[in-house]
């Protein structure tokens, strides 16, 4: 009886330290993969932030001013004024070619037509 | 059960029974064997306890042992990061960016490698010496040759290189070459806004990184918050605007060269809040390239002088109407009381007089629509120099801006030591007193503010900036028409910009010449201008130094030729950028209160 206890405490004792060790080189793997993730994310971010430099500098006015000179026969882009400015019954929506054809007015349009009369 | 088997009777019959037959008491054998027995348990009680107390003892020394052992491996092995815990992997030593009110980046890091040598690796010092002289031009290969020769065992080459530079180092092939980490701070706008971020440069110095500091402007005011760790994820948010930024600098720079002048500044300033939403002094630098200071001339002269914070000038007629509405405020005029401008006024050997004759007399309000000096000279003089000295000092012209630029500490304005009369009577046209034109521009905040002070600023979120009340918001008001007056039909009509009524003071000093007095071909010629003016949102100053207009028979000088066009530009570029809505009706109380003084 004695050494059927003392046998099993052993085992379980064998046991227990198999787990402990099993537990110890997960614990190390997972710190190893950490350790990679994080150098990976420390890449990812000094990559990012060297395209964000890129990026601002890409888009630095100067760069965009050129750009504009250049393209001027194309885009004949200028500089935005007060006499861009229009008021919403200045814009002539009927007349735009890239619209399709009116048949005719919205319901709602006829009824506030309507209701004026 | 052993003790139980061994114990001896107490009263054993072998001995009980010759004791009675002797006559003795049998209970004093029993009496002496239960003696016995206790003393044995007592012994064996006393061996058993001190077996526990030596257990105790090992016990607890083990644990302290433990305890201690643990605390002297802590306290002397190397502190290591936490890594399964942390999940921030970016090393903080990071500086912080610095970004516009957009969120544009002003300042950021990037990282790049410095070149070193470590002469005792190299191989072939001779043809190393040569390559790298071919690669960089700063670099003399007999000098290097000499210096990889010697019995130096270290030297840098270059602080910074482009990644095409180190590939083409790489391609040396010589093994005594070698890069160390840097991170280098990056202005992706180049010269733009220069004047504001400053620069900076390397301060402590390693082979496997550099430490970045502020030198100048913006980065050294905020050099500790940049390189806190608690800050380095936030950056710096600017109340610049990148766009309008640059719209500002490329109409002023294009002014400066039409107009031939030595510099220029201009700073944009909401009216409310105080936030400075561009601030440009020309000319200006690359803050990425920072040049040294100037060896010889003086400072004003570099490219590292900021104009409109640093620079105290006489900003003559534009300080006019701060006379006009002191005296308003007073209760001393209106804007009708007639005004002598006869002249010249003499003070001793001094004279005032105006730019041209503008009759025997004119109302208050006529005085600053033609800026006349006889005029504003005669209204100091009725507000006297103590009361103009602490009102001058209660808008904040007697000490150095508070903007968070570190260059402006020094642009604390000149006041004269003597203020008498003469003084006072000069001084209420702009000359004898030299301020900043951030000074000018915080001024014409003020009296579009409704007569509030205003403190100005670069961040997007300042603390409260609103300061003390100086005069009412009537005489405020007041003001605001006449400068509109300026420009409907004063000096700076060119200004009139439809759509966005602007109201503004014209300003053009003689400069101090170098024989003493003044020298009346160099001018500093300003503009101050608020506008809307029906609802006053921006203050812009322009400051230009030594115009000239050469494009008619006589070259025009005046601030009305060379400050007014250029503001006039800029405020045309800007207002549609900043979101202004321009308005073509003119039913404004401001034109109301203007055509009821012409009646």
């Amino acid at each position: 009886m004695r050494s059927f206890i003392y046998t099993l405490t052993f085992a379980f004792l064998v046991g227990l330290a198999f787990w402990a060790y099993q537990e110890n080189i997960k614990t190390k793997n997972a710190i190893a993969r950490t350790e990679k993730l994080q150098k990976e994310i420390g890449i990812a971010r000094a990559n990012l932030s060297i395209l964000r430099a890129e990026w601002a500098y890409l888009n630095r006015p100067d760069r965009l001013t050129e750009l504009v000179d250049l393209n001027y026969g194309r885009l004949q882009l200028v500089p935005l004024r007060a006499t861009n400015f229009l008021e919403v019954d200045e814009i002539n929506f009927l007349n735009d070619p890239d619209l399709p054809e009116i048949v005719s007015l919205p319901v709602s349009l006829t009824i506030t037509a309507s209701s004026h009369d | 059960m052993t003790e139980t088997m061994n114990r001896i009777a107490i009263r054993p019959l072998s001995r009980i029974l010759p004791a009675r037959l002797r006559g003795d008491d049998p209970n004093k054998i029993e009496k002496e064997n239960l003696k016995i027995r206790h003393e044995k348990m007592r012994d064996f009680e006393r061996v058993r306890s001190n077996i526990r107390l030596l257990l105790i003892i090992v016990m607890f020394a083990c644990i302290y042992t433990a305890i201690g052992a643990r605390l002297a491996i802590m306290a002397s092995s190397q502190p290591a990061e936490p890594i399964v815990q942390s999940n921030n992997s970016l090393i903080s030593t990071q500086r912080a960016d610095i970004i516009d009110r957009k969120g544009r980046i002003l300042a950021t890091n990037l990282e790049t490698y410095a070149l070193y040598v470590e002469t005792r690796h190299l191989v072939d010092p001779l043809n190393t010496a040569h390559k790298l002289a071919d690669l960089f031009d700063d670099l003399n290969a007999d000098d290097l040759y000499s210096k990889f020769t010697s019995k130096r065992k270290f030297l840098w080459i270059k602080k910074k290189l482009s990644p095409e530079q180190m590939q083409a180092v790489h391609d040396i092939g010589e093994p005594g070459l070698r890069f160390g980490p840097r991170e280098t701070r990056l202005y992706p706008n180049g010269a733009l806004a220069s004047h504001i971020l400053g620069g900076t440069s390397f301060g402590k110095e390693g082979v496997k990184s550099a430490e970045i500091v502020g030198v100048a402007g913006i980065e050294k005011t905020f050099d500790s918050q940049l390189l806190d760790p608690l800050y380095s994820k936030k950056p710096l948010k600017l109340s610049i605007d990148l766009s309008i930024q640059a719209a500002v600098e490329h109409v002023l720079e294009g002014g400066m060269r039409l107009l031939n002048a030595k510099g220029a500044a201009a700073i944009l300033m909401e009216v409310k809040t105080g936030r400075v939403i561009s601030l440009a002094s020309l000319p200006d630098f690359d803050p990425n390239h920072r040049p040294g200071l100037p060896s010889r001339g003086s400072e004003a002269e570099s490219p590292l002088f900021n104009k409109a914070i640093q620079g105290v000038y006489d900003l003559g007629s534009t300080l006019k109407i701060f006379t006009v509405a002191h005296a308003l405020e007073l209760g001393l005029v209106d804007p009708k009381t007639k005004i002598s401008t006869k002249g010249p006024i003499k003070m001793g050997e001094y004279k005032i007089n105006d730019y041209k004759d503008n009759g025997p007399e004119l109302p208050v309000w006529k005085v600053i629509t033609k800026s006349s000096n006889l005029g504003t000279a005669r209204i100091a003089k009725m507000i006297g120099p103590e009361k103009q000295r602490e009102f001058l000092k209660s808008i904040g012209f007697a000490k150095p801006t508070s903007i968070e630029i570190i260059e402006a500490k020094v642009g604390k304005p000149l006041l004269p030591k003597q203020w008498n009369e003469l003084e006072t009577m000069t001084i209420s046209y702009g000359h004898g007193i030299s301020i900043t034109p951030l000074h000018l521009a915080a001024g014409y905040a003020m009296l579009a503010n409704g007569g509030r002070l205003v403190k100005p600023t670069l961040l997007e979120d300042p603390k409260s900036n609103l300061g003390p009340r100086v005069i009412s918001k009537e005489v405020a008001d007041t003001s605001l028409a006449m400068l509109r007056g300026v420009v409907m039909d004063g000096t700076a009509s060119i200004a009139d910009i439809s759509g966005y009524f602007v109201g503004g003071k014209t300003g053009t000093a003689d400069k101090p010449s170098a024989q003493g007095g003044y020298d009346k071909e160099k001018n500093i010629t300003s503009f101050a201008s608020i506008f809307p003016i029906n609802d006053p949102k921006y203050v812009l100053v322009v400051t230009l130094d030594e115009p000239q207009d050469t494009s008619g028979p006589e070259p025009k000088r005046t601030a009305g030729w060379t400050a007014v066009p250029v503001s006039a530009e800029i405020i045309a570029r800007v207002a549609p950028l900043l979101g202004l809505r321009p308005k073509f009706d003119n039913q404004s109380i401001v034109s109301v209160t203007l055509s009821s003084w012409q009646e």
